[in-house]
């Protein structure tokens, strides 16, 4: 019996002492970070985190801040803006507005859109096989690029290497192409072009003019793969309803804060430089008779004239004339005209 | 010998013969996981010098003045875990305090290394290690400057990785061998290059 109680004592010592050792160990240890947690806390402010934690995490940069935690760090003590998140959008500004308690300006959605209509495999003009590091940066440099066209795509997709949101693929034909839902114009593809030929533009505008050639007419239709170069001739500048294109150096350019989307331009360019991505998709305009005064408002302000009618009578829309810019719409004072 | 020339070979043993990465295959998950960036490369080499030669100094003294006292050598690695674990903690909060611009150079990197094998490794190794005579075990000096050194030997070999994965993205290479398969390629010519440290008589 004694001997028994002899073992187990012995048996307890074994265990027991090394237990309570490391167990009073970590208690040691646990007490002095407690302590330590104390004394040496850093006060962040509880807004910071929230903001990170509503912030997509990608890390972007398109806010010019480094990373999402640094944005966060900025709207609380830096004043910074809070709608500059573009892959989080109007949502998140949403978000970090309530947090902050103030209001958030409107953000505009924008989209990626590459402003050259060449650079694939069967629509661009070379000047030399380029057979040298894989990527646009360097190419540029070896003899000012291997297509003919100075100002045009290379082909060699920097622009999708540096998309973080997968939103740029190549076709069959070599050519990128952008898809605007997982485009979060975050802008990385802006500057990982060495052509400078991704514009952000906003996500409710469908017209674009796909050249950036500086070159004059001939030129630029003697380099351009894609036969559809911008030969700064100004027509769709003299066309546009409401003067948003402006020709500098040879260079058509849109003003996407006056452009209404009407898509006329693209109709009038002799070189078919600017897709409209509604084109043949837009409702025409048509005219309620019951509501109709004959106040000749729509007449005015339709940019092709395609509406008709006398003071006081009923006007009416010429259907195939009406290129569906919903101007009209805007300007009725008894909202009498619909698309259709 | 000298304890210069003590210092010396430790030094060649830690860096080059027994590299921790190469030789030793400990630390091998930051070794492939943050060399793609010179940049954090560099970040993570100084967290993990200093990190092991905190942790040298800390578990040097508990082996000593704990586990050998008291017969518990057998408890080594749980309470080496404890007192690096804890240490790491600690000494983050103290620069996340006192030196906010360290902070926001390390501070990522700290907590990924907490109870990282290689730091484990250091001080595990540093119980057994003898000096050149073969009979004198390292003394606390001994100890912190090896898990130093080690530290050297990590940085090294973690900044000539990431140097090289850098030059390996602008490389035109199969699909199937971009990104991870290369890097794994790569991480094992190395350890047979520095296999050719061991001819060395020191």
């Amino acid at each position: 019996m004694s001997l028994i109680i002899l073992e187990s004592t012995a048996l307890l010592g074994t265990i027991g002492i090394p237990v309570l050792i490391i167990g009073a160990l970590g208690l040691i240890f646990g007490l002095v970070l407690a302590i330590a947690s104390k004394v040496f806390e850093v006060k962040i402010d509880p807004r910071v985190e929230d903001i990170i934690s509503v912030l997509p995490g990608a890390n972007c940069g398109a806010c010019g801040l480094a990373g999402c935690a640094g944005y966060a760090d900025q709207i609380v003590h830096g004043g910074e803006a809070v709608n500059k998140c573009a892959p989080g959008g109007a949502a998140t500004a949403a978000l970090i507005a309530n947090i902050m308690g103030v209001s958030a300006d409107a953000m505009q959605q924008k989209v990626a859109v590459i402003h050259c209509s060449s650079g694939g495999h069967d629509n661009t003009k070379w000047k030399y096989n380029y057979e040298g590091v894989n990527s646009c940066k360097a190419a540029v440099n070896v003899a000012g690029g291997p297509n003919s066209c100075p100002w045009g795509c290379l082909g060699l997709n920097d622009c999708q290497a540096a998309c973080a949101f997968d939103a740029i693929s190549v076709d069959a034909n070599g050519m990128r192409v952008i898809d605007f839902d997982k485009c979060t114009a975050c802008g990385a593809c802006v500057k990982a072009c060495p052509r400078g030929l991704i514009q952000l533009v906003p996500i409710n505008r469908n017209v674009y003019i796909k050249c950036s050639s500086k070159d004059k007419g001939p030129e630029a239709k003697s380099v351009c793969g894609s036969t559809h170069p911008c030969i700064g001739c100004g027509i769709c500048s003299r066309k546009c309803p409401v003067q948003a294109i402006t020709i500098t150096d040879n260079l058509a350019r849109i003003d996407y804060d006056k452009c209404i989307n009407c898509g006329l331009c693209a109709t009038v360019c002799p070189t078919k430089a600017i897709q409209d991505l509604l084109a043949g998709c837009r409702k025409k305009a048509e005219i309620d008779p019951e509501s109709c005064i004959g106040c000749t408002i729509c007449a005015k302000v339709c940019p092709v004239s395609a509406i008709s009618g006398e003071v006081k009578q009923l006007h009416v829309v010429d259907k195939d004339v009406c290129i569906g810019c919903e101007r009209c719409v805007a300007k009725c004072p008894k909202k009498a005209i619909e698309m259709v | 010998m000298s304890y210069l020339g003590e210092l010396f070979v430790m030094a060649m043993t830690a860096i080059f013969i027994q590299n921790f990465v190469l030789s030793r295959f400990l630390g091998l998950c930051p070794y492939l996981g943050v060399s793609k960036k010179l940049d954090s490369a560099i970040g993570m080499g100084m967290a993990v010098i200093f990190v092991m030669t905190m942790a040298s100094a800390f578990t040097f003294l508990i082996n000593k003045y704990l586990l050998l006292r008291f017969d518990m050598v057998y408890l080594q690695t749980i309470a080496f875990i404890l007192t690096i674990a804890a240490l790491v903690q600690f000494v983050e909060m103290v620069i996340q305090k006192n030196a906010p611009a360290l902070y926001k150079s390390l501070g990522v990197y700290l907590p990924l290394i907490t109870t990282n094998c290689a730091v484990l490794g250091v001080a595990i190794l540093n119980t057994g290690a003898l000096r050149s005579d073969g009979v004198t075990p390292y003394n606390f000096l001994d100890s912190v400057l090896n898990g130093f050194f080690s530290g050297v030997g990590f940085t090294v070999v973690l900044l000539a990785m990431a140097g090289l994965r850098m030059r390996l993205d602008m490389v035109d290479m199969p699909r199937s061998m971009k990104g991870m398969p290369i890097a794994l390629i790569l991480a094992g010519i190395m350890a047979l290059a520095f296999y050719g440290f061991m001819g060395f008589k020191i």
